[in-house]
């Protein structure tokens, strides 16, 4: 079989390992499934009533239709990163010195670790998107808009779990990235379009906030979902998720053998 | 089979390998023994493609460790100090994943594991997690898993630290077993026993240099032949007891205050003993204990290096 075989082969094996893992601690879960659930709750209920976001056809825009985006990009981004608490716990375990022992492709433990995370952020997109629905979410991007939407959405989130595996890779701690991970997602979805128009920020906050990969990503998602194009922001997310792909793929492959070959 | 020539490597500012040469024969154990810090882990973590060396050359089954490392892998196994296995996975899973990841075709990883854990005496608790299992479950599995492919080479690093007298007798069995069916073992160890059991050779390393090698008994010669020894009951008769003895042996008496013992070298048995008794006896000192002993690998590191191998005390249930 070819090396490549056999590298699909290896990290399909680390991804049943991962599944396993969430099978016998279901708690795992808790950061894609219960935390998005509340977020859409709160955010919907309690800004909802007092955010403005525009009018559409002379009634007021809905808050929540608005909301959805945001709150699917922020989490599949909280998911990307927190890839790199679940590798720096496994690097505290002997089980990746057997892995480096082993005859198997040495990136399959980052690839299995990063599939599994995307398949954890399908998960929490799908619940998000049933929760919104009960509350009054009206996707209206059509078949194609959506599942775009969804596409680059899980594309973001993919590239930000390679992110989380440089990230995971140069910490000591799992608790140590967790609490870097707050302090750099919480402020980059806040001063971006997720949660509200950027029009209304102090202007130096607003040109920030509009050039980040941020604000591309959730205003693509709010355009494909709503089927509107406001801001043609769909080849800059893009754009943005295969430059953090192209950069933090082999600098992540790279930090993780410099960390276990010592 | 194992073959290792002026190996380097430091961390900083501490030398943990400093001109290492290592040889294992085809189908024979090594022990390596050293105490904490001599660089026994190091050794293994470099023939085992783990850490790379600043200086000097490996190769293991023949092929170069530096510079073909993924063929290595699938020459050896690997049975560390501390387990490596998946907590959250049964016992049979980490053998099949582990089996799988050697790939090992799957007909044959199932078989295998469950001759393994059969053999290895962990049929009833196979579909357990890990999470469960005691310390000497967990190094019994750990090296099922270095098995599973059934590597002519095997690298275990300190196997039986940590573990009850129990733990260590079974994984002694096994390791025994090992050699016998041809494989080759390199094993380190912090305790002189094992490696007096178990090893064809020893090289004793400290400061990340082998500092004597041969076989157990080659090294108990180094230190000096047979001795005889006493115990006596009170300390006052010290003296007394050493002037005899010297009187009957060869050399100077051993004193040792604490433990109220005195022991000395003799050329042969013939009388020696009846000897010493009746001389003790008419001089007036008590003795509780008295024998011929051959030195224990523990007197050969204290004369070799001058300190003794500090014992851990720990045992985990």
């Amino acid at each position: 079989m070819t090396g490549f075989v056999w590298w699909l082969r290896d990290s399909w094996e680390m991804v049943k390992r991962n599944l396993i893992h969430i099978r016998r601690t279901p708690e795992l879960l808790l950061d894609v499934t219960l935390s998005p659930i509340m977020f859409v709750l709160l955010f919907s209920f309690v800004f909802g009533g007092a955010i403005n976001v525009g009018s559409e056809g002379g009634e007021e825009a809905s808050y929540i239709n608005f909301l959805m985006a945001g709150i699917f990009v922020q989490t599949v981004a909280f998911a990307g990163i927190y890839t790199g608490v679940l590798l720096a716990n496994d690097l505290q375990k002997g089980m990746i010195d057997r892995f480096r022992s082993l005859p198997m492709s040495q990136s399959a433990v980052l690839t299995g670790r990063t599939v599994t995370d995307l398949m954890r952020a399908t998960l929490a997109v799908a619940i998000m998107w049933i929760v919104g629905m009960l509350v009054g979410f009206r996707p209206e991007g059509g078949l194609v808009g959506n599942f775009a939407a969804v596409g680059i959405m899980l594309l973001f989130g993919f590239a930000l779990s390679w992110v989380g595996v440089a990230m995971g890779a140069l910490v000591r701690t799992p608790e140590a990235l967790q609490g870097i991970m707050f302090a750099v997602v919480f402020p980059l979805t806040f001063v971006s379009s997720a949660f509200v128009p950027t029009e209304t920020m102090p202007n130096w906050m607003r040109i920030f906030a509009e050039n980040q990969p941020m604000t591309h990503v959730v205003n693509a998602v709010r355009d494909l979902t709503l089927g509107t194009d406001l801001y043609a922001a769909e080849l800059p997310s893009v754009i943005w998720s295969v430059a953090f792909l192209a950069a933090f793929f082999p600098l992540g492959l790279w930090l993780y053998r410099r960390r276990t070959t010592q | 089979m194992i073959e290792a020539v002026g190996l380097h490597k430091s961390f900083g500012d501490t030398h943990a390998l400093a001109g290492l040469d290592l040889d294992v024969a085809e189908g024979t154990i090594l022990g390596v023994l050293g105490p904490n810090g001599a660089g026994k882990t190091t050794a293994v973590r470099v023939l085992t493609t783990l850490t790379r060396p600043d200086a000097g050359h490996a190769t293991v089954a023949g092929i170069d460790v530096l510079r073909h490392p993924s063929e290595v892998r699938a020459k050896i196994g690997v049975a560390g100090q501390y387990a490596a296995l998946d907590e959250l996975l049964t016992g049979r899973e980490n053998l099949r994943m582990v089996g799988r990841l050697y790939r090992v075709s799957t007909s044959d990883v199932r078989q295998r594991a469950d001759e393994l854990l059969e053999r290895f005496e962990l049929s009833d608790a196979a579909d357990r997690t890990v999470k469960t299992y005691s310390g000497g479950m967990r190094r019994r599995l750990d090296l099922g898993a270095a098995l599973m492919a059934q590597p002519p080479v095997i690298f275990l690093d300190e196997p039986t630290t940590g573990l009850d007298p129990k733990g260590r007798l079974s994984m002694w069995d096994l390791i025994a077993g090992l050699a016998r069916s041809g494989t080759t073992v390199l094993m380190t160890t912090q305790y002189l026993e094992e490696a007096d059991q178990l090893a064809d050779d020893i090289v004793v390393i400290d400061h990340g240099r082998v500092i004597a090698r041969g076989s157990a008994d080659d090294l108990k010669r180094q230190v000096g032949g047979e001795r005889l020894e006493i115990t006596i009951s009170d300390a006052p008769w010290l003296d007394l007891a050493r002037t005899v003895l010297e009187a009957l042996g060869e050399g100077p008496a051993r004193v040792h205050e604490e433990e109220r013992r005195v022991s000395v070298a003799v050329a042969s048995h013939d009388g020696v003993l009846t000897r010493a008794i009746r001389e003790l006896d008419a001089a007036g000192v008590h003795v509780d204990d008295i024998g011929f002993r051959r030195p224990t690998l523990d007197e050969v590191f204290l004369s070799l290096t001058g300190r003794g191998v500090v014992e851990p005390a720990e045992v985990e249930a």
